[in-house]
């Protein structure tokens, strides 16, 4: 029994949180979105997921969720918790216009039933984490893109997920703000130990957030390469700008182009 | 409490200012021309008030009638209260049973239809007929049926219009369908059923006209209609304008009710009701 606790709480430490197998996803018209896209997590990692779009990116995150079901392959949560806590920010920041930011943050816990008082704190708690603090009582138009993001990313983490799944969130924001958010984002995963899937189409974002890039390919959207990028990590603003950085963007886009113009070639 | 005195005299109050503003102003100078043509008109070419009596005349028999003119008026604003409000409760019920499933929106929708594009004086006479002991139900009715469709319409539009993300967010979070139908799919119908209710104000008057109109009822229940159905057969003209005049000032008066409503509703978060500096 002593013997066997050791290997097993290393085992424990690499065993992948969430494990997809062969997972191919056609759609009623016939078109495949994705196939056999393999995918194993590991707890308290970013993972990027980059590719042109059309490549299945969010359906991954779609299936995952829940949000939608595969048609073929296998899903597993593993870690022996079942499936974990998750919570999903879309490519836009989908606030109720009607309703306060608090209102807003406070919406997953509602629908939980979690009692008023509980639920302010853990919503303070996330307005705190995203630096919203003063824009409580304020509708979500009066806010600019990258603060209504936060927002968005707070309402996220205000039930407390394990696992946070994130679609293109930047997408729409300046360089600037997308720069800032980054950094906070990386802050938040270290302190909250989260598992984060992160869809995006910018190489440098991928790189620059995660502990490993999946690069993806469209017609029909699977896996072309998987890159870990091994920089310590919460990064810092001056890693932009390492060679090591500019190594790892470059073997990204390398094989995005390599994967499309396969693509390309496949098309002719 | 004390201190709004203290800047009183320095700006004028802001309903002032509003009614001082070039969109009152314009309008009510444009009428005023219009009025004082028609005043002139009249006089000079001499025409007989039987035909066509000018403002002025219009105004005193306003004044001199009103003991006869404001009870029908009431009468009639009564139909078209009742039926407004039955209306927006049967067309937000219908509304929020279609946005349900999409099956019994396709099933029933037709028949939705079907009441609005009835003519209302053809079915009139049916409905005051089957409901001949009930006057006032029967004129309700009627008015009801041109005022249900509107508002039945814009809600199904707007429960049917929410922000898929939002859509998803919920479905995430495992609401449960009534959750979904009071804080997401209601919120966002609000607009919509909003300027439904503005088209329905106004149809439920005229509905409510075009029932009597029907009907003819008199004595006691007898509404605005029956006042200028009574003044046409006596040639007594001023007073067919004058009950006229009534009906037009109360729809404009319920229009711009039901628009301060939907602003007041609205002013936080919708554009419709918002104001924009560029």
């Amino acid at each position: 029994m002593i013997v066997s606790t050791l290997p097993n709480a290393i085992a424990m430490q690499t065993q992948p949180i969430l494990t997809l197998e062969h997972v191919g996803k056609t759609y009623a018209n016939g078109t495949v979105a994705l196939q056999d896209f393999n995918l194993a997590v590991a707890p308290g990692t970013i993972t990027s997921l980059v590719g042109p779009s059309g490549c299945g990116k969010s359906t991954v995150l779609k299936i995952i969720s829940g949000l939608g079901d595969l048609s073929t392959g296998r899903l597993a949560w593993g870690g022996g918790i079942g499936q974990p806590k998750l919570a999903y920010v879309f490519q836009e920041a989908a606030l109720m216009p009607w309703a306060t930011v608090i209102d807003n943050i406070r919406l997953p816990l509602k629908l939980a039933g979690v009692p008023k008082r509980e639920a302010l704190e853990l919503v303070s708690e996330a307005i705190a984490q995203v630096d919203l603090q003063g824009f409580e009582r304020v509708y979500p138009r009066e806010l600019s893109g990258g603060m209504q993001m936060r927002a968005s990313i707070a309402r996220a983490l205000v039930t407390r997920p394990n696992v946070l799944l994130m679609d293109e969130p930047f997408g729409a924001l300046d360089e600037m703000t997308r720069g800032k958010l980054n950094q906070d984002l990386l802050q938040l995963q270290h302190q909250r130990n989260l598992t984060i899937l992160f869809v995006t189409h910018s190489i440098y974002e991928a790189v620059y957030l995660a502990h490993r890039v999946v690069v993806m390919a469209s017609k029909p959207g699977r896996v072309v390469a998987e890159i870990a990028i091994d920089s310590p990590h919460p990064r810092e603003p001056d890693y932009r700008t390492s060679a090591q950085f500019n190594r790892y963007c470059r073997d990204v886009s390398h094989s995005l182009s390599a994967a499309m113009g396969e693509s390309l070639a496949l098309a002719l | 409490m004390l201190s709004p005195a203290l800047d009183q005299p320095k700006s004028q109050p802001k309903w002032v200012r509003s009614l001082l503003s070039p969109d009152v102003l314009a309008p009510i100078i444009v009428g005023l021309v219009l009025l004082a043509a028609w005043e002139l008109a009249v006089r000079l070419t001499d025409t007989p008030h039987y035909i066509l009596p000018g403002p002025i005349l219009i105004l005193q028999t306003l004044a001199t009638d009103w003991p006869t003119l404001f009870p029908s008026w009431f009468v009639t604003m009564k139909i078209a209260f009742t039926a407004l409000v039955a209306a927006t409760l049967s067309g937000l019920f219908v509304a929020i049973l279609f946005a349900q499933s999409k099956w019994i929106e396709r099933s029933f929708f037709p028949y939705a239809v079907l009441l609005q594009t009835t003519p209302i004086v053809a079915v009139a006479p049916l409905i005051i007929i089957w409901l001949r002991n009930n006057t006032f139900a029967a004129l309700v009715v009627c008015a009801w049926i041109v005022a249900f469709f509107p508002i039945v319409s814009n809600t199904v539009l707007g429960l049917n219009s929410v922000d898929p993300s939002l859509a998803n967010l919920f479905k995430l979070n495992k609401a449960n369908r009534w959750q979904t139908l009071w804080h997401l799919r209601l919120p966002t119908s609000l607009p919509y059923f909003l300027a439904g209710l503005r088209i329905s104000g106004g149809l439920a008057l005229i509905g409510a006209v075009v029932a009597e109109f029907v009907a003819g009822t008199g004595g006691t229940q007898s509404g605005l209609a029956y006042q200028i159905l009574m003044a046409g057969y006596n040639l007594q003209i001023p007073r067919m304008f004058a009950a006229l005049l009534l009906i037009t000032v109360s729809g404009i008066a319920i229009f711009a009710l039901l628009s301060a409503l939907s602003n007041y509703l609205l002013k936080d978060w919708h554009a419709s009701a918002m104001k924009h500096e560029n």
